[in-house]
């Protein structure tokens, strides 16, 4: 997959009135979303680049799955969605009452925890893989979370 | 009573414990892998959890993600079914550790059945009978030569972490055994982690007998009856029946009172299936049990009118078995057809889509499948995708009804084991009730060689 070939398909989205298209294949996730509420003729999309946490496991916990490479020639690419790598409880912050460890709009460094998924009375630091800016927070703290779902999304750009 | 039960596993098993969960008005939770996001299992669950990969390893395997999905969704049970976890002594720990209930036996009789050389020795003490052999792991090739002498050749190399057939090796003299000693410890080791080996008489053209029984929490334990498994292709089942044509009452009598003092003797309950070998005198010999709800416990269902994953269920609740030996009838016969997804001469796997599945019905059949038009078979489970029973008043009308289900099943995108199975019916010697675990040998497409444990 490399520049041309999303040009390529964005033609085809804008060709036959598509607004959402998403691939799968060889490591790499991509998700092209034509922004509703521009109204522009012309289509902003969001690149999207699924990509997985490194993550401080217990020692039987699952291994999480190699992060998808972020191409460095695919000069679009902005944002990266962090996915949970087990099933368990999120919390946004190290205790009840504490602070969040991050916000919408906080600017994070790859390695720095972004939350905590409780499994089997442990608590799993999710780090992440990204530096760049919080834009997005898909689940609310002391919900259970399944694995592959989102949790983050991160403009790296 | 559980008021709702996560099923740790897949495919035709997932939705068989859902039945019985939906029939006692138990709430279900159904895991899944990537892979099977679109599977019937997770469709007709209550609830389902994503728990991860393809790889089984990884999710259906992966007890920290099962527990945790029992934990978020606040299931009060396990079911493991079949495979799997099933005999995961360490996924009953875990549930026990997290307060939640393993419909299974405790994870002690897991552990002890799942030693197979000390649960030779503790079921001989039982007063099961056993094949004669050595009593626990052997250390020396001398040592082996000597017992070997003993009991007689021919013996077999088998090795006590093992089980499934593998990692096996039948010797007929004393000048071949050394050599396969050395043979077996090696792959016992490469396969198991352990190269701990015994040594068991070889028994020449054997039955795969296997008798089922439930036992509750209060010490009570019945059997229902035997299952024949001789139709078996490198130790894989492809067909399995209830009753035994070789079985006479008084001997099914016999050996039920056995396996009842068996289990007794270990504290048994829930579900369970202690395999014999039978040989053509009509000696029985322990192999092994198992210790979970076996694919081919629908034959024993038609026979005898109990659902079994019902009884699991109630017997994990504390209830009480609510019936005796004596209730327990057996009326016709019944067979059952593992349907793979594989090209039945050469039994290379064929996953894919299924574009057009149909299975008839009338009198006495039943079908346990997840497939269906459309579905995707995919490449990293097992090769079964269905299992057809069928129920008669008599073995002749069991396999007339079999050839009938089979010609009018529709498996259309991906090949299946059907015309196999035809042939194994239309066969003389199967017709007649004339069974080994060599059966399947006449149609291997090369030679049989002696060794059992090398591919045909």
């Amino acid at each position: 997959m490399n520049l041309d070939d999303v040009r390529d398909i964005l033609a085809l989205m804008r060709e036959n009135g598509l607004s959402e298209f998403e691939i799968e294949k060889e490591g790499l996730r991509l998700r092209l979303r034509k922004d509703s509420a521009t109204g522009a003729t012309a289509v902003a999309p969001a690149i999207v680049v699924a990509g997985v946490p490194a993550v401080s496991l217990t020692p039987h916990a699952a291994a999480a799955p190699p992060p998808a490479p972020v191409e460095s020639g695919a000069a679009e690419v902005e944002l990266a969605v962090v996915k949970s790598p087990i099933v368990g409880t999120f919390y946004r912050s190290p205790e009840p009452g504490a602070s969040s460890f991050v916000e919408i709009g906080t600017t994070v460094k790859k390695g720095q925890v972004l939350c905590i998924i409780e499994a089997m009375k442990l608590m799993n630091e999710i780090d992440s893989e990204f530096d760049g800016e919080i834009v997005n927070i898909y689940v609310e703290s002391g919900h259970p979370v399944q694995y592959g779902e989102r949790l983050f999304a991160i403009r790296t750009a | 009573m559980f008021k709702k039960i996560l099923i740790a596993n897949r495919g035709e098993v997932a939705l068989r414990i859902i039945y019985a969960c939906k029939e006692l008005g138990i709430k279900t939770v159904a895991v899944y892998s990537e892979a099977d996001e679109h599977s019937l299992h997770v469709k007709f669950a209550d609830e389902d959890v994503c728990i991860g990969p393809a790889r089984s390893a990884d999710s259906y395997l992966n007890v920290e993600a099962v527990i945790s999905a029992a934990e978020v969704t606040g299931a009060d049970a396990i079911h493991p079914g079949y495979g799997f976890l099933s005999e995961s002594a360490y996924l009953a720990d875990a549930c026990a550790a997290c307060h939640i209930k393993f419909i299974g036996p405790d994870a002690e009789v897991i552990r002890l059945m799942a030693d197979k050389a000390r649960a030779r020795r503790v079921m001989r003490k039982a007063g099961v009978p056993i094949l004669p052999g050595s009593d626990g792991p052997i250390e020396s090739e001398d040592k082996a030569l000597k017992i070997a002498k003993d009991i007689g050749y021919p013996v077999i190399i088998k090795a006590t972490a093992g089980g499934g057939g593998r990692g096996m090796r039948v010797v007929r003299n004393a000048g071949e055994l050394p050599h396969a000693f050395k043979t077996a410890q090696r792959e016992a080791e490469a396969a198991f982690g352990v190269a701990d080996v015994y040594l068991e008489k070889y028994v020449e053209a054997p039955r795969h007998i296997e008798f089922q029984i439930l036992g509750d929490q209060h010490g009570s334990v019945v059997h229902l009856g035997e299952r024949e498994c001789s139709i078996q292709r490198r130790h894989q089942k492809l067909l399995e029946e209830s009753p035994s044509p070789a079985l006479s009452d008084k001997m099914r009598r016999k050996m039920g009172a056995v396996v009842i003092d068996a289990a007794k003797a270990v504290k048994y309950s829930n579900a369970g299936t202690f395999e014999f070998l039978m040989d053509q005198g009509g000696h029985f010999y322990f192999m092994e049990a198992n210790t979970r709800l076996q694919v081919e416990h629908p034959v024993t269902e038609m026979v005898t009118g109990i659902d079994i994953v019902k009884e699991q269920i109630r017997i994990a609740a504390g209830e009480r078995l609510s019936f005796k030996q004596s209730d327990v009838t057996f009326t016709g016969h019944s067979i059952e057809c593992r349907v793979n997804a594989e090209d039945p001469e050469t039994f290379v796997p064929s996953p894919g889509i299924i574009h057009a599945f149909s299975v008839p019905g009338g009198p006495g059949v039943r079908v346990e499948t997840f497939a269906h038009s459309e579905c995707t078979v995919s490449p990293y489970y097992d090769s079964m995708i269905a299992k057809i029973i069928v129920h008669g008043r008599d073995r002749q009308e069991a396999i007339a009804r079999m050839r009938r289900v089979l010609e009018m099943t529709v498996v259309d995108g991906i090949k299946t084991s059907i015309p196999m199975h035809l042939k194994i019916l239309a066969d003389k010697d199967f017709i007649a009730g004339k069974l080994s675990t060599h059966f399947m040998e006449r149609f291997a497409t090369r030679p049989a060689s002696g060794r059992l444990a090398e591919a045909v």
